[in-house]
């Protein structure tokens, strides 16, 4: 308990129990299980916050602390928290009864009109879909599904209590909490910041507590390659991590060719929130030989592929949809309050909605998507719905897109920049990964569906 | 347009912001400048100056005022 679990931005040392003390607190104060919504972001109220209500059966549902004011009460509404736990700096965005705890520039608010309703007794958090703000759908994480999730990971990175692993993905993502987690179980110390890449403190806070792994999706690696980062001298990194979509083929080989020539290990992996976080990685030695394959599934965890008539395909090399299994696998959604007393429907089965293929080595690669979905910035974005997003404010339009880059098709260029704006907010992604692209009208067939191979000549 | 003109252009056009802001516009001082933001500027300002930003720069540049600092080393303004 004398151990270190976090290391902030300024220097300040907290012990594994002072975390016990803080939750103990926060028990006094919520003496029962009920949902609270917990304002992410990377810091010691934060975190503190989150271990709290977990060890106290609280149930805490993440979003980022820079969700946008609007959206959060229409999440409010849908959920009917009794309680908010968010930063004092967003104290004044909110209508709110009372305040009745307080810690680390964090305040947690009562809704006294939101009254208790049944939560199943497995569930643990809710986790954003995408890991943006825009969704109202939830995934229902258990504790087990926590638990089980981390002691995998932590397993296959071999994290012991020596590790510090400084923070650079949001605390309220699925993989960011997954790195929380999996270092916080092993009693490792983790190096709290809420600096990003592009900032010079993160560097100077990286080198001086001596950083021993981060984390990274994609687009991480697009910084830290602009940085040159294969130039940098950082002898105390040991460990890289990438998620949250697939890494281009030169990104991968030259971070993976950087880090076997400089003995540091590079662990590329796959996972989706409704797995809590992890699915499969590709053991370091085999980044170079196995080129684009997540590899392998995680200690604990299963694959199997299926054919469209739902039959396992046994042989190598044939394409088919990725099925896991495992206990990680989540209790299934939640779009309102309602569903937080649902039992698990998902019995330890999810069905990726990935295709992929297997090869002669049991190594599996990821080779297109059964629906819509793309990765901006790591987060999972579903195109039909942002369609139907974009649909309240125009009266027709189609996404198209590729990782990192969504082209939205309208018929009126003029309103760009506010359609921009819109979309921005409501998704919570930089308006930089939106373009735009007119057309005289969107091609539709005869049931009245897009003809999205049609759009570009249109 | 002269290279303060072009500077102050990357900022209006990326991040939607008006001219009168700049002179107090900081990173993450305004949504669209975020660690993706700050790609894009940097992309960006490469482009239209024809110059390659070093890493030190990239990471001390944090503010428009501080960028125009940091660029006069590329850029005669």
């Amino acid at each position: 308990m004398n151990k270190t679990i976090i290391i902030t931005e300024d220097g300040t040392h907290v012990l594994y129990g002072d975390i016990s003390d803080f939750s103990e607190s926060i028990l006094k104060v919520i003496e029962h299980r009920c949902l609270v919504f917990c304002l992410c972001q990377n810091t010691l109220g934060s975190v503190c916050g989150y271990f709290s209500f977990i060890a106290n059966r609280i149930v805490p549902v993440m979003l980022d602390s820079k969700i946008n004011t609007e959206l959060l009460a229409g999440l409010i509404k849908l959920y009917k928290p009794q309680y908010l736990w968010l930063p004092d700096h967003r104290l004044n965005d909110f209508q709110h009864d009372k305040i009745v705890f307080t810690g680390h520039n964090y305040s947690l608010v009562k809704f006294d009109g939101n009254h208790d309703f049944p939560l199943h007794n497995d569930l643990a958090l809710l986790l954003t879909t995408s890991g943006s703000t825009g969704s109202s759908k939830f995934v229902r994480i258990s504790y087990e599904n926590i638990e089980v999730n981390a002691a995998s990971i932590a397993h296959y990175l071999s994290i012991d209590e020596n590790e510090r692993p400084v923070t650079t993905l949001p605390m309220g993502y699925s993989y960011g909490l997954s790195v929380i987690n999996s270092h916080a179980l092993k009693g490792a110390t983790i190096l709290l910041t809420s600096k990003t890449l592009m900032e010079k403190d993160f560097w100077t806070f990286l080198k001086t507590q001596k950083a021993s792994s981060l984390a990274g999706v994609p687009y991480t690696y697009k910084i830290l390659n602009k940085l040159q980062f294969s130039r940098m001298d950082l002898p105390s990194l040991k460990t890289l991590t990438q998620a949250g979509g697939r890494l281009n083929k030169e990104l991968r080989n030259e971070i993976s060719s950087f880090c076997l020539r400089s003995g540091k290990q590079f662990f590329m992996m796959y996972g989706q929130t409704e797995a809590t976080a992890r699915m499969s990685y590709l053991p370091p030695q085999d980044s170079l030989t196995k080129p684009g394959s997540i590899g392998i599934a995680i200690p604990g965890g299963e694959f199997s592929l299926i054919d469209e008539n739902g039959t396992e395909i046994k042989e190598h090399d044939i394409t088919g949809e990725l099925v896991y299994k495992g206990k990680n696998v989540s209790m299934g959604y939640a779009t309102c309050f309602d569903d937080l007393r649902k039992e698990d429907e998902n019995h330890g089965t999810l069905f990726t909605g990935d295709l992929a293929r297997r090869d002669s080595d049991n190594f599996y690669y990821i080779v297109g998507r059964k629906r819509r979905f793309i990765k901006i910035f790591g987060n999972r974005i579903n195109l039909d719905e942002t369609e139907c997003l974009l649909e309240n404010i125009v009266p027709d339009c189609a996404c198209t897109g590729e990782d990192d880059h969504i082209i939205i098709y309208i018929t009126d260029k003029n309103r760009i920049a506010e359609i921009q704006n819109y979309i921005s907010v409501k998704t919570g992604i930089n308006p930089a990964a939106f373009s735009f692209r007119q057309c005289a009208e969107i091609p539709k067939n005869s049931a009245g569906k897009t003809i999205y191979s049609e759009l570009d000549i249109s | 347009m002269t290279n303060i003109e072009k500077y102050k252009q990357v900022f209006i056009t990326l991040f939607g912001v008006k001219e009168k802001e700049l002179q107090k516009l900081t990173y993450q001082g305004v949504d669209a400048w975020d660690s993706v933001g700050h790609m894009g500027l940097i992309t960006e300002l490469e482009e239209t100056f024809n110059i390659m930003i070093e890493t030190d720069d990239i990471i001390d540049f944090n503010s428009f005022l501080k960028g125009y600092e940091i660029l006069s080393k590329y850029v005669t303004f």
